[in-house]
């Protein structure tokens, strides 16, 4: 397959087999190196020519789907999105996200997020109980930008792989799930706020978080998740200091 | 490894979390609380394909200026008469609600000034009555949809388990056996019913908009369980695809006032009876002409010669410049993204470059307007069904309603028939153990080294792409055909290299591929037997519609030996006898 005329570049590849006791192993493949081929490209490359186990996931390969997030020379990047040629002449090791645990070769275990979105109850809430559709909410272009930026997640959990909190304190909710709540925060069809801060009070959801903003530098979709921890942090501190100085109704 | 066990029993079990599996479980979770519903997918819901749908969703708001009747008519035409009009009338009526409702859920949807949900112009359409979110419109319906779903924790989910094989006993669907992807382990699921929502079947083609994980599954599940398939022969090519990855440039950019071009910088669309050129976009004609005949446009303009030489075909040309940058960046800021990542080009400043591309499937499991496909407990909706809203040919931003519509129909048809349905039937657990042999069998196959798994993919795929393109000829199928059946043996002797079952892909990717080998067959044999030219079905050795035999689905089914058989059902017409299909004049 491989045309001689091109150059080609080595893909320092993480092997792991759960049923084998071995530890993870770098693997070296050589693949050409065509200005057009992502780093997704070079590994079905591998498993089409080379070896057909190699386990990864991988879909929509337009960097919307969220499935194909690995550590790249070290750094979580979307590998759909990531070209062979800016790593040239390699070798470029690409990796399992880290943070998680692996289940083989490149697939990691995202359960953990999975069941942390609930939690921070990311659908609108009202409080009216609307049962009949009339119309639609009004919200001004301008209400939209509000939240627009943090409903752009996709799920790919970089912001977790580069996340050192999340590294140490796997309790810690986690820059995605933090965005998300904001982004329903600041929606205006939304009155979950409230609801939202008592979670993320009561679980520490926060408060971990110590501003090293790597989960904003990595983010495939300028999110920017630790613009809305910050944001979380503030409106947690004046909840806090508002708590010590008014009484609390019953029954909240 | 324990396998073989039936780990749970359901009253309705969803196979796919895209827009129609998921809407399919929050219409019975909202309306059927005392049913227990279930969610099972190979992938995790957010990765689902509806994700990358990008131009928006039709739906006629009648306070506008618009009316149902006028949608149900660009639908009936743009099918080329092969929808089926009872449907279509449910579908127009019932999608303005199923967007509100996502508005409701928190659907970003772009907004007049005034706060209310803004329209854009479509191919095909005749009003401006497609709702959007940017160019990002299924990426936004479906977290939406999916997040609304976190609410009902009594939906369970199974993410990540692949579906092997439907149980069907007593003439019933009664569940089904699936890998644990995490695990590797074979296990079975019971379900008084069934709802197949696993989209479509791109990944037969070599080229395509689909992502990886559309490899038809539902659909061959189906028909290997006995229930037909239906206008199989329909296969959309999207106009305008980006060379080498085949990645999507949404039809919103033709309708924000893009302009096609050929090497000599000519809309060459005015040659093709689709209207005259005009600077700004004019409903129903030349860019916003129907996406059959663009493509089929495409081939006549390559076949001149006015087409531009790329390392990746023949392309023609997208031309945004004249939008302006503050145009793009609010309506269209995907397509910048991803040309400037994918093309290195910035469409404010350059032309794109685009050619026809396999976007989506016309037909699928054959269903009534509720779902129903033909065998007791099994239903189906989305790009894997086919009720026919669609017909010969989709307009785009019809899809994303249908997911919604047909979703929320078939939930409450399957609750409704899992209401009444007797228990599982003791036979399923040797269908379950006859299953546990074959995947076992398959795992335990040694690897040749001459043969795997994506070398058959791929045959199969450029095999598809010459006997099934753009233009189809009765021998071009025949050849196929015969290319396929042989490709069958192969896929039926393959072996897998990775004997290890946590995450095997290539175990699934090689049941996969005998998904795609069905799927591969039926669209061939239908197309042999359809000897017109109708939609996306054109036959260059039958050149014309041929309403006096053809205005009619085909239905391929099964035979007892294995053998696909097809016939034929009438199309249901209710107001709107067959006509001329007329876009710009």
């Amino acid at each position: 397959m491989t045309d001689e005329s091109d150059d080609n570049i080595t893909m320092r590849v993480t092997r792991y087999r759960p049923d084998k006791n071995d530890p993870p192993v770098p693997v070296d493949y050589g693949v050409p190196l065509r200005k057009e081929w992502t780093v997704l490209d070079g590994l079905n490359h591998i498993k089409a020519e080379q070896d057909e186990s190699l386990a990864f996931r991988w879909s929509c390969r337009m960097g919307i789907c969220g499935s194909c997030g690995m550590n790249v020379d070290g750094e979580p990047r979307l590998t759909c999105a990531t070209f062979l040629s800016d790593y040239a002449p390699g070798p470029v090791r690409v990796e399992p996200l880290a943070n998680f645990p692996v289940v083989k070769d490149l697939v990691v275990d995202i359960n953990d997020f999975m069941e942390k979105l609930p939690r921070v109850k990311p659908w609108i809430i009202r409080d009216d109980d609307v049962t009949e559709i009339d119309g639609e909410y009004l919200q001004t272009p301008e209400e939209l930008d509000a939240y627009k930026q943090f409903s752009m997640c996709i799920n790919c959990m970089l912001c977790y792989a580069a996340c050192p909190v999340y590294g140490l304190d796997p309790d810690f909710m986690g820059p995605a799930a933090i965005a998300l709540a904001e982004r329903y925060d600041l929606d205006s069809r939304d009155h979950g706020a409230r609801e939202r801060l008592d979670v993320l009070i009561e679980h520490e959801g926060v408060w971990g978080c110590t501003f090293v903003g790597e989960c904003t530098r990595v983010c495939p979709k300028h999110v920017d998740p630790a613009g809305a921890i910050q944001r979380y942090k503030v409106k947690a501190a004046k909840e806090s200091v508002m708590a010590f100085l008014l009484p609390r109704a019953a029954g909240r | 490894m324990a396998d073989g066990e039936v780990v749970a029993d359901h009253d309705v079990l969803m196979i796919g979390g895209g827009l129609a599996g998921l809407r399919a479980a929050v219409a019975i979770a909202e309306t059927s609380a005392h049913l227990d519903v279930a969610v099972m997918s190979k992938v995790y819901p957010m990765r689902s394909h509806s994700v990358s749908a990008e131009g928006g969703a039709a739906g006629a708001i009648a306070d506008d200026d618009d009316t149902l009747d006028e949608h149900a008519y660009d639908t009936v035409s743009g099918s080329d008469w092969l929808g089926d009009q009872d449907a279509i009338e449910a579908f127009v009526a019932e999608a303005p609600r199923e967007l509100l409702q996502l508005e409701h859920w928190g659907c970003p949807w772009s907004r007049q000034p005034d706060g209310r949900i803004a329209v854009r112009a479509f191919g095909g359409m005749k009003k401006m009555r497609t709702w959007f979110a940017a160019d990002k419109t299924g990426f936004h319906m479906l977290h939406a949809l999916f997040q609304t779903t976190l609410k009902y924790r009594e939906v369970t989910r199974y993410d990540e388990w692949f579906v092997t094989r439907l149980l069907v006993d007593d003439g019933r669907v009664q569940g089904v056996v699936a890998i644990e992807l995490m695990t590797g382990r074979i296990q079975a699921v019971t379900a008084k019913a069934v709802v197949l929502a696993t989209g479509g079947c791109g990944k037969v083609f070599p080229f395509t908009t689909n992502a990886n994980i559309n490899t038809g599954d539902g659909m061959a599940l189906a028909l290997r369980a006995g229930a037909p398939l239906k206008d199989m022969e329909f296969v959309q090519y999207h106009p305008t695809g980006l060379p080498f990855t085949g990645i999507l440039i949404t039809e919103a950019a033709r309708a924000e006032g893009g302009w096609l071009v050929n090497a000599d910088g000519y809309r060459y669309l005015q040659d093709y009876d689709l209207g005259t050129p005009s600077p700004t976009p004019v409903l129903r004609s030349m860019e916003l002409g129907p996406r059959d005949r663009l493509s089929q446009a495409f081939v006549h303009e390559a076949e001149k010669g006015r087409t531009t030489a790329s390392p990746y075909g023949e392309v023609v040309h997208l031309d945004l410049r004249h939008l302006g940058e503050k145009l793009i960046d609010s309506k269209l800021p995907f397509v910048r993204e991803l040309c400037l990542k994918y093309e290195r080009i910035d469409p404010v400043h350059e032309l794109i470059p685009v050619r026809p591309v396999i976007h989506y499937m016309m037909g699928g499991v054959h269903t009534d307007i509720d779902g129903a496909a033909g065998l007791d407990g099994l239903y189906a909706a989305g790009e894997t069904a086919c009720v026919s809203i669609n017909g010969a040919n989709r307009l785009g931003s019809n899809s994303l309603p249908e997911c919604l519509v047909f979703g929320a129909r078939s939930g409450r048809a399957a609750a409704e028939y899992a209401g009444s349905a007797p228990p599982t039937t003791a036979a399923v657990q040797a269908q379950v153990d006859d299953e546990v042999r074959r995947l076992r069998a398959l795992l335990d196959r040694p690897a040749g080294d001459d043969d795997g798994v994506a070398r058959i993919r791929e045959e199969l795929q450029s095999t598809m792409e010459e006997a099934a393109g753009i233009y189809r000829t009765g021998p071009s199928m025949e050849k196929g055909a015969d290319a396929v059946q042989a490709l069958r043996e192969r896929a039926d002797a393959v072996g897998i290299r990775d004997t290890s079952r946590p995450f095997n892909t290539e175990l699934v990717a090689a049941l996969e591929l005998a998904n795609l080998v069905d799927i591969g067959e039926c669209i061939l044999l239908s197309g042999l037997a359809r000897e017109e030219s109708r939609g996306a079905h054109q036959r260059t050795d039958f050149p014309a519609r041929d309403d006096e035999h053809f205005l009619a689905h085909h239905l391929v089914r099964r035979a007892d030996d294995g053998s696909p058989r097809i016939e034929q059902l009438p199309v249901t017409i209710t107001r709107w006898p067959p006509g001329e299909r007329v876009y710009g004049r």
